[in-house]
């Protein structure tokens, strides 16, 4: 066990230091040209020639590397072009509204995609399983920034129920920054105005998120716990006499809940791929809308730090799946 | 004289050849019959030849020109000259949804053709060489899948310069690990079988062995995942041209014309809505089909319907 978490950590040590180089040689080695894109193409000489050297790209492609490392140690990206300021601090402000509008929607998915997938398993072939499984196949197909559109046009454009986007009211100021997620530091300081205001702005973008999400949770519960509901120990316990209930919460669903478990931590890797398509949508000012736009501005500090963030995330996630994956199942030896 | 001869070779021939393969034939048959079987699968199979049919005939289905502008008849609702209504430019947009077909299936198309092969050949090495060739190459892959494979696509494209051509090298780059590590472990588990060990032992060469014995069985397992991932490439692919990464104007995609129609969502609901349906319905169509043949494609799952 601790052999494997020790190899598992020197991989994670390994694919990150691959994915800051693989992310530096993409946006340094190909041939797009951010300078082109800042100055316009028709830019006297003399001044592409002193954005370049601002900007370090003058020199060989080796020291570019070493100073990126440098910086990257220190999580010094440099100066976005976009937004004229520090990457690192706009990173800071954008992360935690990502973050809180991940864990609100995860937090949906993970309620409505166990009881639906338990529903669906125990009523197997049934209307209500045929029903939960063309809502999942449905959610899993589903392009999110469509269902973002849908969800505007209805939700807030018909049924006026969520409001049209930003992460707050105009009228209202966030609260003073203290982890960056307005949902708890509104609670830190009391303002619970504030709380309900953010929380009213996120219920598009997390609702969105969460039915993909709970599509895919929904699916790996139904199929787990069909799995375990035709082991044999399931029949013994009904033949004892047990109640239905006692069987299939206690003594089926935690043997099957090391899958869901595993699926939850891939689901939460995918949101943040699916909240750059969502905060697009939705006008919400977290990391995915950051990196869309810096991406199309050709902002390359930008660009480096949130793709780095995003995946370091990513890889964080899949590693602490890997490990409370052989942590929980006393079957599995490594 | 002559002819008949040919002939009877012939028929002989087909008779032994089905002789030869009757497993395989009595395989197929029972396939198809799994097929039929599963009405879910059967519609996601409706669902991908009636894109085909749209993407090979789209000039003779296509009611109009899906570039032709009409300024005159901008933003026109559904009606019967215009069954799902013009976009911004005045162009009719189910002739558009038509066209969009051919692009969507290009795209997965041509993403799987470079995957496959690229697919095959790292992990059949890696596989039956081991050793550091092995190491090498999967650490590479893991590199890749560490990224949220939006974001690595997203990231290529853009380097690349945003465009459909683009767009297709981008998801083929974040894809092939997936078919690298499952020709891998399938390469590994043949590798130790006898058959092989008696293949080395009467001197075939290691070319011969992975090419003769091991690609075959690759091959099969790697079409059935590729048919799961059908449906996520079309998905990708629109989310990047939503985002202004991929396919520009314009050419008639699908996730371009939902971007597009994005600023008449509020007024002219169907601009936006009627590709974003179209996207869902392929991708749906494809996660059935893929889901039926992995069904049907495991043994375990086969035995069981019996």
């Amino acid at each position: 066990m601790l052999k494997y978490v020790i190899k598992r950590l020197i991989l994670f040590v390994i694919v990150i230091f691959g994915v800051v180089t693989i992310t530096f040689f993409i946006s340094h080695v190909i041939p797009a040209d951010p300078v082109g894109a800042i100055l316009g193409e028709n830019a006297p000489q003399e001044l592409v020639e002193k954005m370049e050297r601002q900007l370090g790209l003058d020199l060989p492609l080796g020291q570019q590397y070493t100073r990126y490392l440098k910086g990257l140690i220190n999580w010094n990206f440099g100066i976005s072009l976009r937004t004229q300021k520090q990457v690192s601090e706009d990173l800071r402000v954008y992360f935690p509204a990502t973050m809180e509008l991940a864990f609100l929607a995860l937090f949906i998915a993970i309620i409505l995609g166990i009881s639906i997938g338990v529903i669906s398993a125990v009523k197997r072939n049934q209307w209500q399983d045929n029903a939960s499984r063309v809502f999942s196949l449905v959610g899993i197909s589903m392009p999110a920034f469509w269902l973002g559109l849908l969800f505007i046009l209805i939700l807030y454009y018909h049924l006026g129920l969520i409001p049209a986007g930003g992460r707050l009211s105009p009228h209202i100021s966030p609260p003073p920054m203290v982890s960056g997620l307005y949902l708890l530091d509104s609670l830190i300081a009391g303002q619970f105005r504030t709380f309900w205001d953010a929380l009213y702005h996120l219920l598009g973008p997390a609702l969105v998120l969460g039915w993909i999400q709970t599509a895919y949770i929904c699916r790996v519960t139904r199929s787990s716990m069909l799995e375990v509901l035709n082991e044999e120990y399931i029949r013994t316990a009904r033949v004892k006499g047990l109640r239905e209930r006692v069987v299939i919460f206690k003594h089926a669903f935690r043997n099957a809940s090391i899958p869901i478990l595993t699926m939850i931590g891939i689901s939460f890797g995918y949101m943040l791929e699916g909240s750059v398509l969502t905060e697009t949508v939705f006008g919400y000012p977290g990391l995915g809308r950051y990196a869309v736009n810096s991406f199309l501005s050709l902002d390359l500090n930008a660009v480096i730090g949130s793709v780095t963030l995003i995946a370091i995330c990513y890889a964080l996630s899949n590693l602490i799946v890997d490990l409370l994956y052989a942590a929980l199942d006393p079957r599995i030896k490594y | 004289m002559v002819s008949n001869l040919a002939k009877e070779n012939l028929q002989n021939w087909i008779v032994s050849w089905g002789k030869r393969h009757s497993s395989e034939i009595s395989d197929f048959k029972e396939t198809v019959y799994l097929i039929k079987k599963s009405p879910l699968t059967m519609v996601g199979l409706a669902v991908i030849l009636i894109l085909i049919i749209m993407a090979i005939f789209a000039p003779y289905i296509a009611p109009y020109d899906p570039v032709a502008m009409h300024l005159d008849n901008r933003l026109a609702p559904p009606s019967k000259a215009h069954l799902l209504g013009t976009d911004e430019l005045g162009r009719d947009i189910l002739s558009r949804i038509i066209y969009g077909a051919g692009v969507a299936l290009k795209i997965v198309l041509i993403v799987l053709a470079i995957d496959l092969p690229l697919g095959i050949l790292l992990g059949l090495a890696a596989g039956y060489f081991g050793g550091w060739i092995d190491e090498i190459i999967m650490r590479i892959a893991d590199i890749f899948m560490a990224f949220p494979r939006l974001i690595l696509a997203m990231a290529i494209g853009t380097a690349l310069g945003p465009s459909l051509r683009n767009t297709m090298i981008a998801i083929a780059l974040t894809m092939w690990p997936v078919y690298a590590r499952l020709a891998r472990g399938e390469t590994l588990s043949i590798k130790e079988r006898t058959f092989i060990e008696a293949e080395r032992a009467l001197g075939t060469s290691n070319f011969r062995i992975l090419v003769f014995n091991i690609l075959p069985i690759c091959v099969s397992t790697l079409i059935v995942r590729a048919t799961l991932d059908m449906g996520n490439i079309i998905r990708i692919a629109a989310g990047m041209s939503f985002l202004g990464l991929g396919a520009q104007p314009p050419t008639p995609d699908w996730g371009l014309m939902v971007s597009t129609g994005r600023n008449f969502l509020i007024n002219q609901w169907w601009v936006p809505t009627f590709p974003g349906f179209a996207i869902l319905l392929a991708v749906f169509g494809f996660n059935l089909l893929g889901d039926g043949i992995r069904d049907i494609s495991d043994p375990y799952l086969r035995r069981g319907r019996q």
